[in-house]
């Protein structure tokens, strides 16, 4: 696959709002362990009202439909996911601009920007058991497979790496977010919004393939 | 779950409702985007005042609406804050010029909601600050977390800014005001049972019949630490210990004492709590001059309490004497 387009933007959206709605209970329940039980609530409430938004005004390049997805997440999500989120996605939507194809480098770009928006919003570090810990990862390997693979294969490296990043939060000591009240507890547990990040780099392979 | 509600997901939508037709004479409730705002909203010449965040604190915000307090209250979804979809409008419906004050608890959620809100306000030519509410003593070692929490400190914040806001006093004083206040109370809580959010259908976290949980928010997250069950006089001593310490409590200190009821706590209980607290505090040699007893900042049904201290001054216990009319604080009118 040479390049990805609006249809492709949109499809990625469509299937993070399934994977939000089908995982529903499991991030709820992640976020029982070490939050306050509303993630999973949250992101289902907010991914419904992006479908909602496309449909009402479908956008006509990847970069508009990334950045109604943050307009609407942050007026819809609530909590601190939404602000992040927002944030992530509308970086990602500066990053690529007018353009409407998507090649490699510009993916793995819009990756990167996502990933700083999230720092600069959030001010959490790799390590501190937050979503960064699934999209620096994402970004990092993205950037590696932009160099000689295809976007499929970025897409690829992106959601293996998110997914293994959300895995490698269970044993840490939350530093930031609600989780970070518990202290040692917090370790034994998955960061919830690292497991949605994961959820929606994958939805993104999905959409692609 | 047993609940005293329709459907899970319009639990926030239906009690605001009921919250407006039951107090139609002190507030007005907006839809779409939420928020509530004091009846005579926006008062000429008058700081307005704005706090909000997540739903299952009843009666806060909502319930501190009205002459003397808060100008707009804005609810979220249970325990998520607010957007700044609804912060925004909200921030707007209550500036009448002399600017307005985000009375904001420290956690990461509502912090990024109120940030970006009132950016988008001063974008719209509205003076904004902010007091961030961070009272909870039991993060201890707020360098590695999201720091202090902001919990029962937040109600006497909104009073007594509310106050000082309601004389006149402009933007800048109203918010040094309440950061002054911040600066002098200190809160710590406890569970002796777990609270059920609606939408999620169990509870939010597991405690033994045997085990009660010190140091927890109003989220129904855990706390710090999980110990058997003590009777109250145990309880309240651990509870007031760092609170005192913290504050640096000395003898001739002047002090308010509220015990909080977190929702499923009789206030026969809280009596007992604030019986003990009031001994330790003259022990102490400390004078308590003001109290508020009750459940004033919930964490739905969960069982338990906190304590805070206020250490006083004249103006602070003037600006808390000024009367005061709402729906869940009322005196002097």
């Amino acid at each position: 696959m040479a390049a990805l387009d609006v249809t492709w933007a949109v499809k990625w959206l469509t299937l993070s709002a399934q994977a939000m709605a089908e995982h529903r209970s499991y991030l709820i329940e992640l976020d029982r362990a070490i939050g306050d039980s509303d993630h999973g609530e949250n992101m289902d409430r907010g991914f419904q009202a992006v479908l909602d938004k496309l449909s009402e005004s479908p956008p006509g390049t990847p970069g508009a439909a990334l950045k109604l997805t943050a307009m609407t997440l942050m007026s819809k999500v609530g909590g601190a996911a939404g602000p992040l989120y927002g944030t992530a996605f509308l970086r990602a939507a500066t990053s690529l601009g007018e353009s409407a194809e998507i090649d490699p480098a510009a993916l793995a770009n819009a990756l990167a920007a996502a990933r700083d928006g999230i720092v600069a919003r959030g001010k959490a570090e790799p390590g501190d058991k937050t979503m960064v810990d699934a999209w620096t990862p994402a970004a990092e390997a993205a950037q590696k497979a932009a160099v000689d693979g295809d976007v499929l294969a970025v897409l690829v490296a992106a959601a293996e790496a998110a997914e293994a990043g959300a895995v490698a939060t269970d044993p840490l000591v939350a530093r930031k977010g609600r989780a970070s009240y518990l202290g040692e507890r917090s370790a034994g547990h998955r960061d919830p919004g690292a497991a949605s990040s994961a959820l929606i780099l994958r939805a993104a392979v999905g959409a692609a393939a | 779950m047993k609940k005293l509600i329709n459907d899970p997901r319009a639990v926030v939508e239906e009690s605001v409702q009921g919250f407006g037709l039951a107090h139609a004479n002190l507030v007005t409730i907006s839809t779409d985007p939420t928020f509530i705002t004091r009846k005579d909203a926006p008062v000429s010449g008058k700081v307005g005042l704005v706090s909000g965040g997540g739903s299952g604190h009843e009666p806060l915000h909502a319930g501190f609406v009205g002459r003397g307090m808060l100008d707009a209250a804005v609810p979220g979804a249970v325990f998520t804050s607010p957007t700044p979809d609804q912060i925004l409008p909200a921030t707007l419906a209550v500036n009448a010029g002399a600017g307005v004050v985000h009375i904001v608890k420290n956690y990461t959620g509502d912090v990024l909601n109120f940030e970006t809100a009132a950016e988008l306000a001063e974008a719209e030519g509205v003076s904004v600050r902010t007091v961030l509410v961070n009272d909870d003593v039991a993060v201890e070692d707020s360098l590695y977390t999201a720091g202090r929490r902001g919990v029962g400190g937040t109600v006497l914040v909104e009073k007594i800014a509310g106050a000082a806001a309601e004389r006149g006093d402009d933007l800048e004083a109203v918010a040094a005001v309440g950061e002054r206040v911040n600066a002098n109370v200190r809160t710590m809580g406890v569970a002796l049972s777990a609270c059920t959010v609606p939408h999620a259908g169990t509870p939010s976290f597991d405690l033994a019949e045997d085990e009660i949980e010190i140091g927890i928010g109003i989220h129904g997250e855990p706390g710090r630490h999980r110990i058997p069950m003590e009777n109250a006089d145990g309880i309240t001593d651990r509870l007031l210990e760092p609170v005192l310490s913290d504050l640096a409590i000395a003898s001739g200190d002047r002090v308010l004492l509220f015990v909080n009821g977190m929702g499923g706590t009789p206030l026969s209980e809280l009596y007992i709590i604030y019986r003990r607290a009031a001994q330790v505090l003259s022990e102490r040699g400390a004078s308590v001059e003001r109290s508020l007893v009750g459940n004033y900042i919930t964490s739905l049904e969960m069982q338990g309490c906190s304590i805070s201290v206020l250490r006083l001054d004249d103006e602070l216990r003037e600006l808390w004497d000024a009367p005061v009319h709402t729906a869940a604080l009322r005196w002097g009118v």
